[in-house]
Parts: structure tokens; sequence; C-alpha cells
């Protein structure tokens, strides 16, 4: 077992080193810009696997947020769907037609197409998606900040509670807002359980036609991709600066990291606001590309099922969380799909994508058994899980120099 | 005797820099620091010595931040930091290190440091996030300079993680990482335990350098004798949460309630 273990792993290290790494980093943007056409010649009707795709480039956005606080800072959140939740109600608000009454019931328009495909006007707030991806990010933000800083003082299990809860409550919160938020004013803010929908097509601002989806796919499949990389982008640079290094000391040792002169407060909030931000970006995203904001979509299952990639795929390491992602979410999206038929031929009557979440727990199962750092953990993480083994060989040559000093001495 | 007695005499005359008056520490029914009053002069090298459990290092955590002394004031370079957040503390020029090391075990030795300069660091998001030219100047200085400060400790493995590092190495490690926040007061917590006389000696050395190189000042809690003899301008001694004694190394050797703290009554 350990040594099959050691020949994939040396077999992978070889297969690394065959290219530099910005090398790899060409051939992979290479695949995903390629990816819609190679579905395309490999596959008669490639729309739902693309479909799935760009699913899970908002997943990927997700998870990377939720990797800043929970694999970086090492914060255990358990209610990041509340800012998927707040991110998609951004749109629903300044992108559909929930609000009719505003601007006299003509609307306000910002770099949008002012009338509908039928050429009636449209009511509403319709502002450019371009703009409300970051204004989305900003609020969530925001958001994330006021969420995080009650849970500050508290650690491990009673932070996860806490932020479960939110992840709770959020969601139950729009759900209300039917007339006016906090029960303040009259306005509906969510069209409780029917959510908002319809929600406005992305359109570029210098252009008045909208997006296709879902007839067309791969616009919205390459506005997915240019957002993940932007995402990527700004993670790697926040965690080999100041603010990432500070993160990995609080994570290690918040009274060391207090000594030191890191400001705890401000640290851990930096954290809640830049993964919160990502969730809102992502947030956005899926509710146009769905196409509908609905507080059934912000359960609880949801903020597991993005953790569980983050667990899966390596916390810490941007390049895990990706793989986790993408493994995962294809594999809810699509691969299930594939297997409906299988509990028939053995005389069962189920639907595999029904038990989706007894198969995710089973894998989490066999990680946490076979690999506990994720199938590709970062180094630091890595070193934390396998410390003990590590530790006592230090030890081993402590010893030893104590002896060869000794010696040395007489 | 006579000429290490020269040599210190000038260089510990100056005010005080840590003024601790009348502070006590009571966990529920335990009075862990009972109305212990201290003083670090500028550019001193004063040790805090004990028995196990006599109170040293709550009383250090007093002063460092890391808790709130129930009664009592401390004024350090004339400004007063009682109950201060432990980084508010370090910015204002106190830094430590910890009895039992407590270094960012998977961080290398560089990055450990690194996160020491946090306070002085002054990248902003979009500094970091877009790397102005302002931000890579810092960053390549923060790196170049904990260089500087591992040399100046004499640890050389500046790429190893802090958790590969031998006992002594990380004992050096966290040293330099206290430095790394340009501190004029450096608290250290039993820093030679498990050193052998070699790396005692060393770190003796050390210490001397950091006041005459750097005109830190340096408060010590220190069990082997050996160093604390040689090392101090001054010494406290607690026992049971209180001071019990204060004075120069020979006047501590040779006090009675001294000896008794640490012999038993019986010697």
């Amino acid at each position: 077992m350990s040594t099959a273990v050691a020949t994939v792993r040396s077999n992978a290290t070889s297969l690394r080193r065959l290219l530099p790494d910005w090398a790899w980093a060409v051939v992979f943007l290479a695949l995903a810009i390629l990816y819609p056409y190679i579905l395309d010649v490999l596959i008669a009707s490639p729309d739902d696997l693309l479909d799935a795709s760009i699913s899970t480039l908002g997943y990927i956005i997700m998870a990377l947020g939720l990797n800043i606080v929970v694999g970086f800072a090492g914060l255990l959140d358990l209610g990041y769907v509340a800012f998927y939740a707040i991110g998609a109600f951004v749109i629903g608000w300044l992108g559909s037609q929930q609000f009719p009454d505003v601007n006299g019931g003509k609307g306000i328009h910002i770099l949008t197409p002012a009338k509908s495909a039928f050429g009636s006007d449209l009511p509403g707030i319709h502002i450019n998606f371009f703009f409300v991806i970051f204004i989305a990010a900003a609020f969530t933000a925001i958001w994330g900040v006021i969420l995080g800083a009650p849970t500050l003082r508290l650690r491990g299990d009673y932070l996860a509670i806490v932020t479960l809860a939110f992840g709770e409550i959020v969601p139950r919160i729009f759900e209300n807002s039917t007339s006016g938020i906090f029960g303040i004013g009259h306005t509906d803010f969510s069209n409780g359980r029917q959510g908002i929908t319809p929600i406005d097509k992305i359109n570029f601002p210098w252009s008045d036609t909208a997006f296709k989806y879902p007839l067309e796919l791969k616009p919205v499949y390459y506005v997915g991709l240019a957002m993940v990389l932007l995402v990527i982008f700004f993670n790697r640079r926040l965690r080999d600066s100041r603010m990432g290094r500070a993160w990995i000391a609080v994570r290690e040792d918040e009274v060391a990291a207090a000594a030191m002169g890191v400001n705890l407060v401000r640290t851990k909030l930096w954290a809640y606001a830049l993964g919160a931000a990502l969730g809102g970006f992502a947030g956005a995203f899926l509710a146009t590309y769905t196409n509908t904001v609905n507080v059934d979509q912000f359960e609880f299952g949801f903020s597991v099922f993005i953790l569980s990639m983050v667990i899966i795929g390596g916390m810490g390491n941007i390049w895990g969380v990706i793989l986790g992602a993408i493994a995962l979410s294809m594999m809810n999206r699509y691969g299930l799909k594939q297997l409906n038929g299988v509990p028939e031929k053995f005389g069962l009557d189920f639907d595999v994508t029904s038990i989706n979440f007894g198969i995710f727990g089973f894998f989490l199962l066999v990680t946490m058994v076979l690999r506990p750092e994720g199938i590709l953990p970062s180094r630091r993480r890595k070193l934390e899980l396998h410390e003990a083994e590590i530790e006592g060989d230090v030890i081993a040559r402590e010893e030893m120099s104590q002896l060869y000093d000794v010696r040395h001495e007489q | 005797m006579t000429e290490q007695a020269a040599q210190a005499l000038p260089e510990s005359n100056g005010a005080a820099i840590l003024e601790a008056s009348n502070i006590s520490k009571i966990f529920g029914g335990l009075v862990a620091v009972n109305d212990v009053s201290f003083t670090v002069p500028e550019r001193g090298i004063v040790s805090l010595i004990g028995p196990n459990g006599a109170g040293k290092t709550t009383f250090f955590n007093c002063m460092t931040g890391l808790y709130r002394p129930s009664t009592g004031r401390v004024v350090f370079n004339g400004r007063d930091i009682t109950a201060k957040r432990p980084d508010i503390v370090t910015r204002a020029g106190v830094a430590r290190t910890f009895q039992n090391i407590k270094l960012f075990r998977t961080m290398t030795s560089i990055e450990n440091v690194q996160v020491g300069m946090h306070s002085q660091l002054r990248s902003r998001l979009t500094g970091m996030v877009f790397h102005t030219p302002f931000n890579r100047r810092e960053e390549k200085q923060s790196y170049e300079a904990a260089r500087e400060l591992l040399r100046f400790v004499g640890l050389r493995r500046h790429n190893e993680l802090a958790m590969n590092l031998s006992y002594g190495d990380q004992r050096r490690l966290e040293i330099a990482r206290a430095l790394a926040s340009d501190p004029q007061l450096l608290l250290l917590d039993e820093p030679t335990a498990g050193m052998n006389p070699q790396e005692s000696e060393e770190l003796r050395k050390l210490m001397e350098s950091l006041r005459s190189e750097r005109g830190i000042s340096v408060l010590l809690i220190e069990h082997d004798m050996r160093v604390v003899m040689n090392v101090s301008d001054r010494i406290t001694v607690l026992d049971h949460g209180e001071k019990i004694a204060e004075g120069s190394p020979q006047e501590v050797r040779t006090n009675p309630r001294v000896v008794e703290a640490y012999l038993g009554s019986q010697a």
C-alpha cells in the first residue's frame, strides 16, 4: 500500500518536473480556454457537461474564498452559505424587476438594455453585471465583518457553532423580508419563498445585447473563467503577503502572534471580509446563471459542500482547493446523474443523485482516513498533521547532539 | 570582577524604562503575584528569579498584556501600558519570548522573523494584491532585515522550518523574532532552558551585545544561576508571588531569605 503510494507520488513529482511551473500554468490555462471546444469535439451533446462546468466555476470561487477563512486563517466557518445568499440577493436587487416602483416605474438602467427582448419597458434597478459583482463583493465583505466581529473571541467548536447559526439566520431573514427588512419599511426585498426571478442576463458594458444562456453557454463560461482567474491571482498575492503571513501566524499560535505585534482583531476580520467577498462575488454570478435567487438554495448542506471541497482538495493550498471544488462539484452536477440507472440493475429503487450527500460523506471519510491533509495539501498543513512523527525525529536528533556534547566535554 | 562592575555601572544608571508598581494578579482564590513593584533601568539587564510557581511568568504576562493585572500600573517609557492589548504593548517597544517555545512551527526561520516585523510594515491591501513598488521594496527590505537578524543571533538555517530546528536554534529564533519588532526592552522567559553550557554561554554573550550594540534593555527570567549571576546588573527574587529580595547578584546570593526560598529553612 505505502509503496504504491510512494510510486504514485514519485511519478507525479517527475511528471511535474517535466515542465517549469510557468509552462504548466500555460498548459492548464490553454486547456481551460479550449475546454468548451474540446467538449464539442468529443461529445455529441456537450451542453449538460458545460452547464455543470459553469456552476463549478462559481463553486471554485467560493471554495477559494472559504479557503482564506479556514485554510489560511484557521477559522472554521460552517455558515459560508450566508455570503452566497447575500451576494445573490445583491444581484437580485440590482439586476431584476424586484423594485418595480423606482424612478416612477421607468426603472434605473446603468449600461444594461432598457427594453426587454420583446420591446417593452423594464422597470426595476438594472445595473451592469460587471459592476454588480464588485458591489456584491464589497457589500458581502461588510457583512463578513459584521458576522465575524462577534465570533472573534471564539475558537474551534464554539466558532463553528456560531457561524453555523449565522448560516441559518441569514437566509431566514431574507425569506421573511417581504415587507421591509428587520421590520423596517414595507418594501419587498425577497419575494419570500418564491424568490427573485428572472435575474438580468450578463451583458458587456459596451454592448446592448445580453448573453443568451441557457441556450448559448460558451460566453458565460468565459466570464466565469475570467472571474476564477482573477480570484486565483488575488488569493496567491494575499497568501504571499504580510497579511498572509499574519494569517498563518494566527492559525498556528494566537498568543504568540499577538505578542509579535499582530493585531488579532484586524487580521481575523480581514480574513472574514475577504473570504466573504469571494462568496458574494460568486453568489452574484451563480444567481444570474441560474436565473433565480431563492432561499431554498441557501441551506446548511451548501456550506458543508463548499467546506468539503476545501478539505478534500487540501486546506490552504490554492491548487488543491480548486481540484477539490472541480471534483465534488462535477460529481454533484454531472457525475452522479450518469449513475442514475445503476441501482435499478441491482433491483434497487432509488435515485443516485438523491443520496449525493451520503456519497460525499463517504469520500470525506475515505480522505480523512487515507490522506487527512487532502489530495493536494499545502506544505504547511501537511507538516501540521504529521508533526508528531517529525517531532519525534527532532527530539532524537536533539538527544544525540547532547550526548555528543557530553562526550566532547569529557 | 572590578572590571565587570566598572562596565556595568555607567550603562545601568539611566532612568527607568519600565516601571511596574504594585502589580497583583489573582486567579480565583489564588494570589499568583502579590503587590510587586519593579523597575528596569535603561540599557540594564535585570533578572527575575524564584522557585517554580513563584509567579515569575504571571508577572511577565501582566507586563506584556497577556493578562490584565488585578491591581497596579505598568509604565513603559512614560507611557501607561497597563492591560493594553499584547500587540499594542509590542508596538510600544516591549518584545518577549516564551518559556515553552511558541514559534510558528510550519513557517521558515525567515518567515517567523518577518511576522515579528508585522507591526513595522505598512503595506496595504492594494499594495499586497497589485505588488506596488512600495510593497515590493518593503518585502525585500524585510527579507534582508530578517536575514540580518538571524545572522546576529547566530542562526544559519534561514530557510529551514522552525519545527525542524534544534532546541537551541529555536530559542535563538525566538529571540530574533522578538528583536524584529525593534524593541527597546526584551523580556526573555527562561531562554537557556534545555541549552547545554556552551549554548548558555553564547546566549549570555548575545544578551550583552544586545545592550552594547543595540541599546536594548533585557529583563530575564532564568533558572541557570551561572547565567543570572554573570549577566545581571540587578536581581529580583519572587517567592509565592511576593518580592522577597532585590539587589546586586552579590547581595542576593547572600540574602538569607533567598537561600531559604531555594533550599528550605533547614539548610
